[in-house]
């Protein structure tokens, strides 16, 4: 059995991000609360934020899902921290971009997110590495409302 | 064990997935269709395609007479009395639906009490949470034994004289626990408490005889036991659905139509408005045709020695855990599991590299999921074109998958 198209979902960054989550917790200071679900899957997560004056100071996340969408939640609370706002809900835009398949702004820097653009390549998995992501713009959208 | 020829029938299974023959172990989600159904649906649209019931010309009549005579497949298949109390619905979702919107609206009230159990799928459960909000009647569930069943006791011990309607799947999607429907029919009749049964698991692999069982409603879908999408049936006794009004209202079902005020047609064609799922319903019964032709027993007992062996064959993978009945004579062909540090997501993922198709998720249990504490499992379930080859490819990808996550 040929594990050459599974490596190019699992990534060794990406086994590391699920192994080793950063990030993981709950936020006594958080300011922003998020939950949030994949009704077809089950997967599940709890994003707290805290936001001042438009910058994402901290994130925590605390979930139940499968490596994929576990790592994605590592990988971005990690990106997210001292950002502010409007570049935080970019970054998301340009990561759902990258889930479709799609060439994204040069100017965008994912670092170790890279490694989930093999995700594009399982249509089944994208909603399991965008859960996170959705939560996150979803918080900060109700925090400037 | 059926032999391996019936595989034939299936001209799907013969492919390549991601560079591996196909492993199908997802027939609980939906089943192959053979040569037999696929011929007969292209055979009506090729031949006798028109609408029913109404036209005086040839093909109207061919057509109406595969329809009807769809219904009279599905009424022996069932033993019910009557084709009056076969009503052709989308699927199981639908005849549920009807229950509730229909009987459920005109005879509970405040107080009344509906009884479901914890391992129902999603849609034996939010018709009747439905029904619940909009009339004020009590939702219960009855809690299942340590193993996944239902104890007798405790079906008796949920009932009350405000319990009006029992409704219950006869086989789990999830654990592939067989309930004893009889007996819970006899203990609902006994509170005056009219039994519904969700058969979609069950019509494909057991023999029904709603007249042995004195349910007052079935349900069952096509899709499920080798015919097409889109389709199934709801059996109910006459003396209900004559007394219940339809709940979808338009073309086909009507008597007379008045500027203010209409009549409907008998049964049972006062609850299908619309030209209704003629293909489907001749698929259908093709695809009844063909699984007695293999005979519904000789289907379980392939079943049962094939999640016997899967059963033996999964617990040699280390951190492998089965829910439901240990006792694989006490389950339908599935299997549910989760592996040890491979989140089944993953799990599937992997396996799908490896032409193995199972399901991962909920499984649209969500309360089941959460009485076993589990926020997602994997299944594997089995149908008759299903082979121990298949159990061992399964098995196979199992240990992979372990050793890939470590």
């Amino acid at each position: 059995m040929g594990n050459e198209k599974l490596d190019q979902l699992y990534r060794s960054v990406i086994m590391d991000h699920y192994k080793t989550p950063r990030n993981k917790g709950v936020l006594e200071s958080s300011n922003v609360t998020i939950d949030m679900n994949n009704p077809t899957c089950g997967d599940v997560i709890h994003l707290t934020l805290q936001v001042e004056d438009d910058i994402v100071k901290d994130a925590k996340f605390e979930g139940e899902g499968c490596s994929i969408s576990m790592a994605s939640a590592s990988m971005m609370t990690q990106l997210i921290k001292g950002k502010n706002t409007e570049d935080a809900v970019t970054a998301a835009h340009a990561f759902s971009d990258m889930m479709l398949g799609k060439d994204i702004d040069d100017s965008m820097d994912f670092g170790d997110i890279e490694a989930l653009t093999g995700v594009a390549k399982f249509p089944a998995r994208i909603k399991c590495a965008t859960l996170p992501w959705k939560a996150m713009e979803k918080g900060i959208a109700s925090d400037s409302e | 064990m059926l032999n391996n020829d019936i595989r034939k029938d299936f001209p799907i299974l013969d492919q390549e997935v991601n560079g591996h023959p196909l492993v199908y172990l997802d027939s609980a989600a939906t089943s192959q269709k053979p040569r037999q159904v696929i011929e007969a649906i292209a055979n009506y649209y090729q031949n006798d395609n028109a609408n029913v019931h109404r036209g005086v010309h040839t093909l109207g009549n061919r057509a109406t007479e595969g329809y009807e005579g769809a219904r009279e497949t599905v009424r022996k298949f069932l033993n019910a009395s009557s084709t009056e109390e076969i009503v052709f619905t989308r699927g199981t979702t639908t005849a549920l639906n009807l229950i509730a919107q229909s009987y459920g609206r005109a005879n509970i009230s405040e107080g009344d009490e509906i009884l479901i159990t914890y391992m129902e799928h999603h849609s034996n459960i939010i018709p009747w949470q439905q029904l619940a909000k909009a009339t004020g009647a009590v939702l219960k569930y009855i809690d299942l034994e340590e193993d996944g069943t239902l104890s007798l006791e405790k079906v008796s011990d949920a009932m009350t004289d405000q319990t009006k309607i029992v409704s219950m799947m006869y086989v789990s999607n999830v654990l592939g626990t067989m309930n004893p429907i009889k007996q819970i029919t006899e203990i609902a009749h006994a509170h005056s408490a009219i039994m519904v049964v969700d058969a979609a698991q069950a019509a494909p692999h057991l023999k029904l005889d709603v007249q042995d069982l004195d349910c007052d409603f079935l349900a069952f879908s096509g899709h499920k036991l080798c015919g097409p999408t889109g389709i199934g049936a709801l059996y109910g006794k006459k003396a209900l659905l004559n007394e219940m009004e339809p709940i979808e209202f338009g073309g086909e079902m009507i008597d007379f139509v008045g500027l203010y005020d209409s009549s409907w047609k008998e049964l049972p064609w006062k609850f299908e408005g619309g030209t209704p799922i003629i293909a489907g319903a001749i698929g259908m019964a093709a695809a009844i045709d063909y699984i007695e032709s293999i005979g519904l027993g000789t289907i379980e007992k392939h079943e049962h020695e094939l999640v016997a062996y899967a059963m033996e064959q999964m617990k040699t993978v280390e951190g492998l855990e089965i829910y439901g009945p240990r006792d694989s004579s006490k389950r339908a062909g599935i299997v549910t599991f989760n592996l040890e540090g491979v989140h089944p997501h993953d799990l599937a993922t992997v396996l799908d590299m490896n032409g193995v198709a199972v399901r991962a998720g909920h499984h649209c249990c969500q309360p089941l999921m959460k009485w076993l504490d589990v926020s997602a499992t994997a299944r594997a379930s089995f149908y008759l074109y299903n082979t121990k080859e298949d159990v061992d490819r399964l098995v196979e990808g199992l240990r992979m998958a372990k050793e890939y996550f470590q």
